[in-house]
């Protein structure tokens, strides 16, 4: 066991700092979403514990309990206790669709007594400790099949098992396990196809089919004529293209297919309010047009802590929790949101780096894991409030109202700063 | 080994920073819509109509003031009726309207208030009120329409409505909004920014449901209503109710004014209407019916009928004539040579001139006017000789606004050498021969009722008016315009005013004044006017003032088809002013006499037939 002064003596204290700042503005934020000016609610006042600033004080003080829990166990333990704590956590998943409750239509939580735990945003940290786990053995291979093929397993259940409890939202969190294995040596190409495929999809349900094949034809014609001389022009290749431009294209159709023939309402209309803003501004794009509204009102400097309209008013649903952002853009400006964001791309660069300090493949892998899914909230939250992202339930990190969530990115960050701490008595492998 | 991807994943996450970056500046700083939209979703702008001014008379007493009346809105989302026929009867509307208007008020909006109900009474207000707390979501709002306490006076007033599509489009400060009201006519609509006040506006925090949430910006933005300033009229509501009843069943104009002061006594526009029926849930009713009138009762006719001023012009001429030293009190015209006639009686001086309404002799002073000159041919020595006479005659305020502080004063004609040569397509086509009909009040000259009175007031002035006016102060300061307290000089000297008097003493004693028209213990001095109607009976004219010495007041009366001017007009005129200077009126037999007499039978008959326009003869 090591004593408390090693591990003060050698946490990342930048991190902490990063962390410290985001929940604390997090709160203010969330107080300045509930704050009524024609009730202010004071600290003593019982009342105040039943609003969303006062019990996120209560998860915030749990939160500092959670950490300490963490730094104290043993580092080792994670590294260990992975597969226990991915099955277990697979038990959950299994089991909450028959033990679970309902909240805000969503039958994805446990409730002990008055706290309300989803365990789809714990699922996430277990999925990055096995992963982790995985790689560190030195034999894995990520440029060989099946290892790839391993690593998607351990990706993919949790995940198929949250799609079935219907949280796409966070179901899709574990595509930003590509960032991790991208890291740990998944060839460049798996990526670039992901985000081809995102172009792909963008483009099939923003434009016409025979557009997408003009551009396609055209691209291919550039890439004939610019070809590289040692290549040879021959059959084959135009073959080829041919075959790659009707695989493309085929995939476009079979987009649009699935958007119109698969997909539920909700979801369709999601895709909808995001590639036609004006799309039901009262109904189905209200969160969207309420939200751009709210940001968009706040101007270059805001209009001021506690002076926002919109969020505090309730024109933005969820705006405590999922839309905490559009209350910083509308109190704090364009400023306030710039600064938001260098901020937290300044936070993973530092994550980033404390992980490619580790010697432990593990704990490198788990930091990059940690990155991954901290970028893809930051991604989806944001991008969703300014209308770039489909609306999907995803929590803006360490700001975003919720014991869930703050809970989960609490044990999901501390964990990788436990493992940070011992670095120099991790083996390097 | 791949330490490189670190920064290729950074540079991605990078791009994505900058993308929201770049999007959220064109959000908050580029794209101003969203702050709109913003202020749209959550500031309600609250106007409040502050109540609009009240209207006095000269002795302080009440002419219109403002009722409350209760508007009674719903917000579609609160509003639970559970039982709908209850509500029916208490509102006492029917099942159909009630379902009607929830439906459109929750078309326009659930959390936004709807008109429900208009103009309720205080009595209705009062019938409701317990029941309210069964209907959440309806609740009032005051409101205020004008009450009349006369049935007097309505044409002056004018009256208030709805501002019109054009008015609305029209408007230079965009102060008015759809819905909003406006004075329409009469001292309504000439004091209209007096009577409205400011309107108050209060912003107001609201949340997405509607609940006010307090002031915006702690209230530094609201502005407070100020009421409407009151306005003390000059009118003698005794004598305009009296002159009102009068006038009933005629149709014509009364006008009565004070002749050292110009403020306006009374004034009557006959027929007349209830002006209690323009207001609140009446208007569409009955505005249909008088605006479709063919006697069109809603026109103010004293400041904007016109009608030739026939005989009574005769007084211009005389006074005209001796100042541009042409005719004097010894002056004698025969009857021979004037194309136009007159009745039995010798070659007069001016003094019986003005007794008999001599046309010959008024028509060789006109002429001696137009042609003593020395310039060239008849032509133009008649342009010449009009221009002198007719920059005197304009001076009496012919031809051109007076000034009154009523909507719609029309100028009027006072045909000049521009007149003629317009009519007569070209500068010396014309010649006295052509024109000589203006010199008894014919022809192309056109006058209103109001120009008359005025008239009689520069004789009672010997000389002089002040602006003829009906509101002689605005506001607790009862301030008035200095143009209202100004002198205008008509450039006759006062000694040629003698001569004309004396001829109006005449007239009403032993002239063309018939015993009717005359006040046993009151020296009242006038002239008749008779408009010969080719469709119709002639129009009765009269003005008069009195008493002679230190006269108080000064009336024209029209009476439109009554026959010969002393017949009617005059009897009338007497009427009131016998009433104005004893406040009691003794001649009972012709009072009875005169507000029975209806004339109408004759207007309609005009009306029917609608042919060609007045022509009027004497």
């Amino acid at each position: 066991m090591t004593d408390s002064n090693h591990i003060q003596g050698r946490i990342d204290w930048i991190t902490v700092g990063f962390y410290v700042l985001f929940v604390g503005l997090g709160w203010l934020n969330i107080y300045s979403a509930v704050y009524s000016p024609d009730a202010p609610l004071a600290f003593s006042d019982p009342a105040f514990y039943n609003s969303n600033a006062g019990k996120q004080l209560v998860w915030i003080a749990t939160s500092f309990v959670l950490i300490v829990c963490i730094l104290v166990i043993d580092f080792r333990f994670f590294e260990s206790f992975a597969l226990f704590i991915y099955l277990g956590l697979l038990l959950l998943l299994i089991a909450v669709p028959f033990l679970g409750v309902t909240i805000n239509g969503s039958h994805s939580w446990f409730k002990f007594g008055s706290v309300t735990i989803q365990p789809a945003e714990f699922a996430k940290t277990a999925t990055a400790l096995l992963l982790a786990k995985y790689l560190n053995d030195p034999l894995v291979n990520l440029t060989k099949f099946p290892f790839q093929w391993k690593a998607a397993l351990i990706i993919l259940i949790p995940m198929i098992l949250i799609i079935g409890s219907n949280e796409t939202g966070s179901a899709l969190v574990f595509a930003s396990f590509l960032i991790l294995l991208y890291r740990e040596g998944l060839p460049g190409t798996y990526p670039a196809l992901f985000l081809g495929g995102i172009v792909l999809f963008v483009s099939a349900l923003l434009v016409n089919a025979w557009i997408i094949f003009v551009v396609l034809v055209i691209l291919a014609g550039l890439l004939v004529l610019f070809m590289p001389i040692y290549m040879q022009r021959d059959p084959k290749t135009y073959l080829r293209l041919s075959g790659a431009i009707a695989g493309i294209m085929t995939l476009a159709l079979l987009v649009d297919w699935v958007v119109n023939n698969v997909l539920k309402e909700h979801q369709r209309n999601r895709i909808r309010v995001l590639i036609d803003p004006g799309f039901d501004p009262r109904g189905l794009g209200y969160q969207v047009t309420q939200s751009k509204i709210a940001i968009g009102s706040g101007g270059f400097w805001g209009k001021g802590f506690l002076g926002g309209t919109q969020t505090k008013f309730d024109f933005v649903p969820e705006q405590s929790t999922d839309m905490v952002f559009c209350t910083i853009g509308e109190e704090h400006g364009f400023v306030g949101v710039m600064l938001m964001i260098i901020f937290f791309l300044g936070f993973l660069w530092r994550l980033m780096y404390l992980a490619d300090l580790q010697r432990s493949r593990f704990a490198r892998a788990y930091g990059f894991g940690l990155v991954g899914i901290l970028f893809f909230h930051f991604l989806v939250n944001i991008g969703m409030t300014i209308g770039l992202m489909p609306i999907m339930g995803i929590p803006l990190p360490f700001f975003s109202y919720g014991g869930s969530s703050l809970w989960s990115f609490t044990i999901l960050l501390f964990i990788f700063l436990k493992l940070d701490s011992h670095r120099s008595d991790m083996l390097s492998r | 080994m791949f330490n490189q991807r670190r920064n290729l994943i950074f540079l991605f996450f990078s791009i994505v920073g900058l993308l929201f970056i770049g999007k959220l500046f064109f959000l908050q700083v580029i794209d101003d819509t969203y702050e709109k939209a913003a202020d749209n979703n959550a500031i309600r702008k609250i106007i409040q109509i502050p109540f609009r001014g009240e209207v006095y008379d000269r002795y302080g007493k009440l002419i219109v003031y403002n009722t409350p009346v209760y508007d009674l809105y719903m917000i579609p989302r609160k509003a639970v009726v559970k039982d709908t026929n209850h509500f029916c009867r208490v509102f006492r509307v029917t099942k159909e309207y009630f379902i009607k208007t929830t439906q459109r008020a929750r078309a326009y909006s659930r959390v936004k208030p709807s008109l429900f109900l208009k103009h309720l009474s205080k009595e209705d207000f009062a019938s409701v009120q317990d029941a309210m707390v069964d209907f959440p979501g309806f609740f009032f709002e005051t409101n205020a329409f004008r009450t009349y306490q006369s049935r007097s006076f309505s044409n002056a007033l004018g009256y208030v409505a709805e501002i019109s599509q054009n008015a609305l489009e029209d408007q230079k400060d965009d102060y008015y909004r759809q819905g909003d009201y406006v004075g329409i006519s009469g001292i309504e609509s000439f004091y209209e920014e007096t009577l409205r006040g400011q309107r108050g506006v209060k912003y107001r925090m609201v949340n997405s449901n509607g609940v006010e949430k307090g002031d915006y910006k702690n209230g530094s933005l609201n502005i407070n209503p100020v009421s409407g300033n009151n306005l003390y009229t000059s009118i003698d509501l005794a004598i305009q109710e009296y002159a009102d009843s009068l006038m009933q069943h005629k149709v014509g104009s009364l006008v009565a004014i004070e002749p050292s002061t110009g403020e306006i006594l009374a004034m009557v526009s006959a027929p007349s209407y209830d002006a209690s029926l323009l207001t609140g849930n009446n208007f569409s009713k009955y505005y249909q019916q008088l605006a479709l009138d063919p006697l069109k009762p809603l026109l103010n006719r004293p400041p904007s009928a016109y009608y030739r001023p026939g005989s009574t012009f005769k007084l211009v001429q005389a006074l005209v004539g001796q100042q541009l030293g042409f005719i004097g009190p010894g002056t004698v015209f025969s009857h021979a040579g004037a194309p136009v006639k007159c009745h039995g009686h010798g070659p007069v001086d001016l003094r019986g001139a003005i007794r008999v309404s001599c046309n010959p002799y008024f028509y060789h002073a006109f002429r001696k006017m137009i042609y003593d000159n020395t310039s060239g041919d008849t032509y133009e020595r008649s342009a010449k000789g009009l221009q002198r006479w007719a920059d005197l005659v304009a001076n009496f305020g012919f031809g051109r606004k007076l000034g009154v502080d009523l909507g719609n004063e029309k100028k009027g004609i006072l045909p000049n050498v521009e007149y003629y040569n317009s009519v007569y397509k070209g500068e010396k086509m014309w010649k006295f021969s052509n024109i000589y009909s203006i010199s008894i009040g014919e022809g192309e000259i056109v006058v209103s009722p109001l120009k008359m009175a005025n008239l009689a007031a520069i004789i009672a002035n010997r000389g002089w008016y002040i602006p003829p006016h009906v509101v002689k102060g605005v506001g607790l300061q009862k301030s008035i315009d200095p143009f209202y307290k100004t002198p205008v000089k008509v450039g006759v000297e006062s000694k040629y005013f003698n001569v004309v008097i004396d001829g109006m003493e005449d007239a009403v004693t032993h002239g063309t004044v018939e015993a009717d028209g005359r006040i046993p213990d009151i020296k009242m001095v006038g002239k008749t006017g008779t408009s010969q109607n080719q469709k119709g009976k002639d129009h009765s004219i009269f003005i008069a003032f009195a008493p002679r010495d230190n006269p108080k007041i000064a009336i024209a009366v029209f009476v439109e088809n009554a026959g010969f001017g002393g017949s009617a007009a005059a009897p009338i005129a007497s009427l009131v002013v016998e009433k104005y200077l004893k406040r009691k009126v003794d001649r009972k037999a012709v009072e009875t006499k005169f507000m029975n007499m209806n004339y109408l039978p004759n207007a309609y008959s005009v009306v029917r037939k609608k042919a060609a326009p007045d022509s009027t003869k004497k």
